[in-house]
C-alpha cells in the first residue's frame, strides 16, 4: 500500500512562502514525477512527504492516515538522496542491512533480504567494499538497494541520477523503471531532466513557484498543455510560442507549434524565413530558422535525410491541428 | 613529488630546518645523558665524579618514583576521559543553531588562552580555596562542610585543573569533525529508522574518530609533562600524592640540587614517554591514514 495525499500542503521558511497551499493525490504503485525550473520547490515538496520538514500549514495522509506530524521513520517511506548519502565507514552490506538492524529483523532475514537485493541490483560482488571504493552508479544502486530491503509503501528519488553521465544515467532510467514494474511501489521521483520525466513517469507533475501548474500522463501533458508555461516547459526542443498579429489569426493571445510539427520546404509554404544553425542527428535533424518577422528563432524538427545548410532559404508550414491555442492569462483555449 | 629531480630538490631544502631541529634536540639531551651518569650536585659543584648507574639505581628505587608514574597515567587518562567525552558533548550542543551562538563559542574557548599557572592559582585560591572558594561557598549553601579541595583530593583536584584548561582544545577539534558531517547521511539515518542514540553511535562516532585520535595523541604528548599546575597548587603534596614524573625529576633538580639524579629521572621519563607514543601510535594511530 501507498496512497499519499497531500491536502492544503504548504510551506513557508520564515516569510518567504515556497509552497502555496495544494492538493495532490497520489495513488498506490503510482510512479509519479516532480518537474519544474530550478528552485521551484521540487524538493522541498518531496522533503514534506518524507518528514524531512515540517509542514507549515495542511495535512499529509499516508494510507488515509493522518501522518503529518508522524516521524520520517514512521511514515515507512524510504528516500534515495542526490548525493547517495551512504554511510562512509560502512560496508556495503552493513549500509543495506543498517535500516533492518534498525527495524530489529533477524539475522536471516536481513541475510535474505540483502542477497536478494543485491543480486537484483548486480551488487553481489560489491558486498564487502566501502562506498569510497565504488563507482557513482554502483552507489547509486547501493542506495537504492538501503531503500528497497526495507520494503517501504513508497520510494521517495531526489534528483537520484543528476550525479551520473550520460549513458549511464539511460542505463539506471531503464532499471529504475524495471524495478517499479516489478515491486509495484509507488515512487515519486523528482528530476529536471525532460527525458526522465516522459520516459518513466505515470503521472507527471509540473511545479513553477511551488504551485502545481499541471498534473496528468506524460502525453496529456505534451497533447494537451493547460497553460503556457507547461507547453514550454515539456518537450525537447522547445514550443515555438508566438504572439501579436500571427495569434491573432487564430483568435487568441499566443499560438504555440512544437518542432515537429512544422513542415519545412524550399518551394513554397506559409513563412519564409533563413537557416541560421542546422543540427544533423542522423535520426532527426533541428533548423533554427531565423528572419522570419514573427519570433526570433523558430525550431523544426524533421527527418534526418534534409540537407538545409546554413543560409538557405526555406519555407515553414504549421500543422493546423496542432496549433495550441491559449488566452491572455497564458491558459489554454480548448 | 613528481620527478626525482624535485624529490632530492625538495630533500635539500629541506635540510637546514632538520639540521637545525636535529642539534635543538641532540645537544640537550646529549647533556642530560651524560649528567646522568656524573655524580653532580649544585651544592657542592665543583667536585664531580663519574657515577656509573648509580643515579639511575638511587632514582629508580625512589618509592617515590612508581607512585609518580602511577600518578602520571591516572592524570593523563583521567584528563582525556573528561577531555574528550565533555568536549564530544559540548561540541554537540554548541554545533546546534542557538541564540548568541558566536558569543557562547568564544566563551567555550576562552580558557584555553588563559596561561597554566594563572589557571592554577585562580581555581587554587578562587574556586577550590576551602574558605573563600565557590566550591566551599555552595557546600556551605547547603549546609555541609567545605572540602578541602587540595589537602583531600589532590590528584583529582589537579586533572580538574588541567581537564578544564584542555576542554577547549578537545571542543574545538572535535566541533569542526561534527561540522563536516554530510547532513543527508543523518537525514537518511533518520528515515532509516534509526534514533538519536543509534545515529550517534553509528554515525556521529565514526566519523569523529579521526579528530578523537588526533585530541588523545596531542594531548598526551602535553599531559606527560604538566607541571606548571602542580607546582602552584599542592606542590606533588600531601607526601607524593600529587607528585608525576615531571615534578619528581623538577624535586630531584631543584629541592635537592642533585643535578645527576634529576637528568637520570630526565633519561627515564623520555624512554617512557617514548614507550607510551609508540604505544599510541600502534593503537589509534591506525585511524590516521
Ligand atoms: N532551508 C531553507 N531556508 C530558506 N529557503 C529555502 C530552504 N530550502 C529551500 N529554500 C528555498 O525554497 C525554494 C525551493 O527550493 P527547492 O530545494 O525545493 O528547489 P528545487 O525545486 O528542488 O530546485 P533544484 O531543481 O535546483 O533542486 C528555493 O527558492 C530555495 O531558495
Ligand atoms: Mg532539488
Amino acid at each position: 500500500m501507498g496512497q499519499i495525499t497531500l491536502e492544503e500542503v504548504a510551506k513557508r521558511f520564515g516569510e518567504v512562502e515556497v509552497i502555496p497551499p495544494l492538493d495532490l493525490t497520489i495513488e498506490d504503485g503510482e510512479f509519479v514525477v516532480f518537474v519544474g525550473p530550478s528552485g521551484c520547490g521540487k524538493s522541498t515538496l518531496l522533503r514534506l512527504i518524507a518528514g524531512l520538514e515540517d509542514v507549515s500549514g495542511g495535512r499529509i495522509l499516508i494510507d488515509g492516515t493522518d501522518a503529518t506530524d508522524a516521524s520520517p521513520a514512521k511514515r515507512g517511506l524510504a528516500m534515495v538522496f542526490q548525493s547517495y548519502a551512504l554511510y562512509p565507514h560502512m560496508s556495503v552490506r552493513k549500509n543495506i542491512a543498517f535500516p533492518m538492524r534498525m527495524a530489529g529483523l533477524s539475522k536471516d532475514e536481513q541475510d535474505r533480504r540483502i542477497e536478494a537485493a543485491a543480486k537484483a541490483l548486480n551488487l553481489t560482488n560489491y558486498l564487502d567494499r566501502r562506498p569510497g571504493q565504488l563507482s557513482g552508479g554502483q552507489r547509486q544502486r547501493v542506495a537504492i538497494g538501503r531503500a528497497i530491503v526495507r520494503e517501504p509503501s513508497a520510494f521517495l528519488f531526489d534528483e537520484p541520477l543528476s550525479n551520473l553521465d550520460a549513458a549511464l544515467r539511460v542505463g539506471m532510467r531503464l532499471e529504475i523503471s524495471e524495478l517499479h514494474n516489478r515491486l509495484k511501489t509507488t515512487m515519486i521521483y523528482v528530476t529536471h531532466d525532460q527525458v526522465e520525466a516522459m520516459t518513466m513517469a505515470d503521472k507527471i507533475v509540473v511545479l513553477q513557484a511551488g504551485r502545481i501548474e499541471q498534473v496528468g500522463s506524460p502525453l496529456d501533458l505534451y497533447l494537451r498543455p493547460r497553460n503556457v508555461f507547461v507547453a514550454g516547459f515539456i518537450g525537447s526542443p522547445r514550443m515555438n510560442l508566438f504572439s501579436g498579429p500571427t495569434a491573432a489569426e487564430y483568435g487568441a493571445e499566443t499560438i504555440g507549434v512544437r518542432p515537429e510539427h512544422i513542415a519545412i520546404s524550399a518551394e513554397g509554404g506559409k513563412w519564409k524565413g533563413r537557416i541560421g544553425v542546422s543540427e544533423h542527428l542522423g535520426s532527426d535533424s533541428f533548423f533554427y530558422v531565423e528572419e522570419t518577422g514573427l519570433t526570433e528563432t523558430i525550431t523544426v524538427r524533421s527527418d534526418g535525410e534534409l540537407g538545409f545548410r546554413h543560409g538557405d532559404t526555406v519555407w515553414l508550414t504549421p500543422n493546423e491541428e496542432r496549433i495550441h491555442r491559449f488566452d491572455k492569462t497564458g491558459d489554454r483555449i480548448a | 613529488m613528481a620527478t626525482r629531480q624535485t624529490a632530492s630538490l625538495a630533500r635539500l631544502m629541506r635540510a637546514p630546518a632538520i639540521i637545525l631541529l636535529l642539534i635543538w634536540m641532540v645537544i640537550p639531551l646529549g647533556m642530560t645523558l651524560y649528567y646522568s651518569f656524573l655524580n653532580y650536585n649544585l651544592l657542592n659543584p665543583s667536585v664531580t665524579s663519574w657515577a656509573g648507574w648509580f643515579n639511575y639505581q638511587y632514582f629508580y628505587t625512589d618509592p617515590a618514583f612508581l607512585e609518580s608514574i602511577w600518578n602520571t597515567i591516572v592524570l593523563v587518562l583521567g584528563v582525556l576521559l573528561i577531555t574528550v567525552c565533555g568536549g564530544i558533548g559540548i561540541a554537540m550542543l554548541i554545533d546546534k543553531p542557538i541564540f548568541g551562538q558566536g558569543i557562547v563559542r568564544i566563551l567555550v574557548i576562552s580558557p584555553f588562552f588563559v596561561m597554566p599557572p594563572v589557571a592554577a592559582l585562580i581555581w587554587k585560591n578562587m574556586i577550590m580555596h576551602p574558605s573563600y572558594g565557590v566550591f566551599a561557598d555552595i557546600a556551605k549553601f547547603f549546609g555541609a562542610s567545605p572540602v578541602d579541595w587540595f589537602a583531600q583530593f589532590p590528584l583529582l583536584s589537579i586533572i580538574i585543573i588541567v581537564a578544564w584548561q584542555w576542554l577547549p582544545f578537545a571542543t574545538l577539534i572535535l566541533l569542526t569533525a561534527l561540522q563536516s558531517l554530510d547532513g543527508e547521511q543523518m537525514e537518511a539515518a533518520e528515515m532509516d529508522g534509526a534514533p538519536a542514540i543509534s545515529r550517534f553511535i553509528h554515525l556521529v562516532l565514526p566519523h569523529m574518530a579521526r579528530a578523537i585520535t588526533v585530541v588523545i595523541l596531542i594531548q598526551t604528548i602535553f599531559l606527560l609533562g604538566i607541571y606548571a599546575e602542580i607546582l602552584v597548587t599542592t606542590n606533588g603534596g600531601p607526601g607524593f600524592a600529587s607528585t608525576n614524573l615531571t615534578f619528581l625529576i623538577y624535586r630531584a633538580a631543584r629541592l635537592n640540587f642533585d643535578i645527576g639524579g634529576a637528568a637520570a629521572g630526565g633519561i627515564i621519563a623520555v624512554i617512557l614517554a617514548n614507550i607510551v607514543a609508540i604505544f599510541l601510535m600502534r593503537a589509534v594511530g591506525r585511524n590516521l591514514d
